[in-house]
């Protein structure tokens, strides 16, 4: 087990990509936990005498918004929320997910096409659209625009699941045990799902990157976190109108949620690398 | 072919069945009286109020609702705007075709660079250029289109002053919009005794922002599916062959295997619908772009049930038809799905108690 591990790791930390990714994550990690210690100032205090100071300014390192707001520190926090939604996100939807992708591929038959429908359904629906229609019945809110993204999210894992649970419920291992007298239930969640993390995980970590991504981009529409939230999607919206005045305002949270995304990206590649080796032995 | 269609319509029927059953009752769902809204908040005497909730059939049981709606969905009529009081069939057809045409040019300038960056990439396998596109394919994939639109709004309009900022057209121009697309309108004999050229200029220019910014993921995808699958085929023994006649390396690739690698790509572009809608509500809020996402968006913050219903309903039927249209086009397109579905008939019609067919098994993701 622990040789297996060593042997990943290493195979993990080969691709530089993937390791990139999981630095900034790590980072990212960092800043959201220790927020409070490590924001210079608090992020939702007015600095009345300073409006839309520029970068650099000896007292505010990242300038201030509209409000005379401390860009930095709301920055700071927005990796906590931005953050903490995408695990959230993947949290929901990959527990709802997986266990109607593992039903449907076990039991196969009317089961398994009542969750396809359900998947061709709910593909039916762009993501963005899906979730909008979610939260004008919710209401905006960081909280609804967490749930509308959480079922847009469900799809892509109850497919892997279901593609996984298909593969393994023909294998012998199953079969014996069920011999032996394993219930159904004891079959799918201590057999069959072991052996799909793999890709769910890798799913996961893409997951977390599309979450952030359509929250973000709710909070931009007006329908996700509001007014006084520290978080990059709201802060861009805000930052809308003085974009030719104080451009560092639209740039700055931009940038965070893309190298955020892009790390997950990249570590989710990495991940798939590794736990898939026919696919890279093909691609590269 | 028939066999096709009939394997289809059955998980086609209920398909569409749920995608209704949800747009009606997603909007049935939102909070507050519609009646009420209609109404604004002096209407509230209870006679008109009882006589508007008969005129628009709210007083009926939802499921008898639910069949009208759809029965009314059928001769083309899916309600009035509680806004702007019109026909909401109309306004999403007066809508359509400008986000249709920027969709189409934000298509293009996706498949114009990614397929040419997914080419080099696998030939130059493992290589710097690899590496180099792959990563920038990544940060494609990664960005947040809503800032991608600004920051290309901060660099082209503002810094270089190249295009405009907003909008569809120069509004010193009144032109005719009879197709509705204004790359063509601007060119009908009408405006162009008129103005000449230069509102298809200013046509083309206000699309070339919108079109990068929503062209950008998709861009991405194409230029990552490319590589791979160019990878696949030029891994194959024809391409080894092709090489053995002494058939030149360009020839091979451009000819030979791009030809094949293109197929799934096929797919791929059909799958992306869902994404260059989700792409359009974002872009159309940025560039102000006068078309069906920026409309849906609109009607969500006023609650506009009506817009939102069809919106919805719209878009959703929409992508599942060209999903299957896809489908279809792949077996047209591939000869081996073709035989692949033939000998699967072929089975099932050997052993008529086998109901699930195995390519149906075997295709999850």
């Amino acid at each position: 087990m622990r040789s297996t591990f060593l042997q990943n790791f290493r195979l993990f930390s080969q691709n530089r990509g993937a390791l990139i990714g999981l630095l900034f994550i790590l980072f990212f990690t960092l800043l959201a936990l220790l927020a409070p210690w490590l924001a210079p100032k608090d992020p939702n205090t007015l600095y009345v005498e300073h409006l839309r100071e520029a970068p650099f300014h000896p007292s505010f390192l990242l300038g201030t918004d509209d409000l005379g707001r401390d860009y930095l520190s709301r920055l700071i926090y927005g990796a906590r929320i931005s953050l903490g939604t995408g695990i959230l996100i993947v949290l929901f939807s990959g527990t709802v997910g997986t266990i109607l992708g593992l039903l449907g591929g076990f039991y196969g038959k009317k089961i398994d096409w009542a969750v396809m429908r359900l998947v061709d359904i709910l593909m039916a629906f762009p993501s963005i659209l899906l979730a909008m229609a979610v939260v004008s019945i919710l209401g905006p809110g960081l909280l609804n625009a967490i749930i509308a993204v959480s079922i847009v999210a469900c799809p892509q894992f109850i497919k892997i699941a279901r593609a996984k649970a298909m593969i393994e419920k023909k294998q012998t291992y199953i079969m014996a045990s069920r011999t032996f007298g394993a219930s159904s239930p004891r079959l799918i969640f201590k057999e069959i799902l072991p052996n799909c993390l793999g890709p769910l995980l890798v799913q996961a970590s893409l997951g977390v990157s599309d979450g952030i991504l359509n929250v973000a981009a709710l909070g931009f529409l007006g329908l996700g976190a509001q007014a006084p939230t520290p978080e990059w999607g709201i802060m861009l919206a805000d930052a809308r109108v003085f974009i030719m005045s104080s451009p560092f305002l639209v740039t700055l949270p931009g940038i965070c949620i893309l190298i955020l995304v892009l790390s997950f990206n990249l570590f989710g590649d990495g991940l798939r690398d590794i736990i898939d080796p026919k696919l890279k032995a093909r691609s590269s | 072919m028939k066999n096709f269609i009939l394997k289809r319509s059955k998980d086609l029927l209920p398909t569409l069945i749920g995608v209704s059953l949800l747009s009606f009752f997603l909007v049935r769902l939102i909070p507050g009286d519609p009646v009420m809204l209609m109404l604004g908040e002096r209407g509230a005497n209870p006679e008109v109020y009882m006589e508007m909730k008969q005129k628009l059939g709210l007083d009926q049981p939802i499921i008898f609702q639910y069949f009208t709606f759809i029965a009314k969905a059928f001769q083309g009529d899916l309600g009035e705007s509680l806004i702007s009081k019109t026909s909401v069939v109309e306004e999403f057809f007066s809508r359509f075709p400008a986000t249709l045409e920027l969709g189409m040019a934000s298509l293009l300038f996706a498949l114009t660079f990614g397929i040419p960056f997914g080419v080099i990439a696998a030939v130059k396998r493992n290589g710097f250029l690899d590496y180099f596109l792959m990563t920038m394919s990544l940060v494609g994939y990664s960005m947040p289109i809503f800032w991608w639109g600004l920051i290309l709004i901060i660099t082209f309009s503002l810094n270089l002053g190249l295009t405009p900022v907003s909008g569809r057209l120069n509004i010193i121009y009144d032109i005719d919009p009879v197709t509705g697309f204004y790359l063509i309108d601007t060119l009908l004999p009408s405006t162009l005794s008129h103005y000449g050229l230069k509102p298809f200029f200013s046509s083309l220019a206000h699309l070339f922002l919108p079109a990068i910014a929503m062209g950008t993921i998709p861009l991405a995808v194409i230029a990552r599916m490319t590589r791979s699958s160019m990878i696949d085929v030029l891994d194959e023994d024809y391409i080894r062959t092709a090489k053995a006649r002494g058939i030149s390396a360009h020839r091979i690739i451009l000819i030979h295997a791009l030809k094949n690698a293109l197929i799934p790509i096929i797919t791929v572009l059909g799958l992306m619908f869902g994404s260059i809608i989700t792409g359009a509500i974002l872009t159309e809020s940025i560039f102000s772009w006068p078309g069906i996402g920026k409309w849906l968006v609109s009607s969500i913050t006023a609650r506009d049930y009506p817009v939102i219903q069809a919106g919805v309903l719209f878009i959703a039927t929409f992508i599942v038809l060209i999903n299957i249209g896809v489908d279809f086009l792949y077996t047209l397109v591939d000869p081996r799905m073709r035989k692949e579905l033939q000998k699967v008939n072929k089975k099932r019609a050997a052993s008529p108690t086998d109901k699930a067919p195995p390519q149906n098994e075997g295709d999850p993701l």
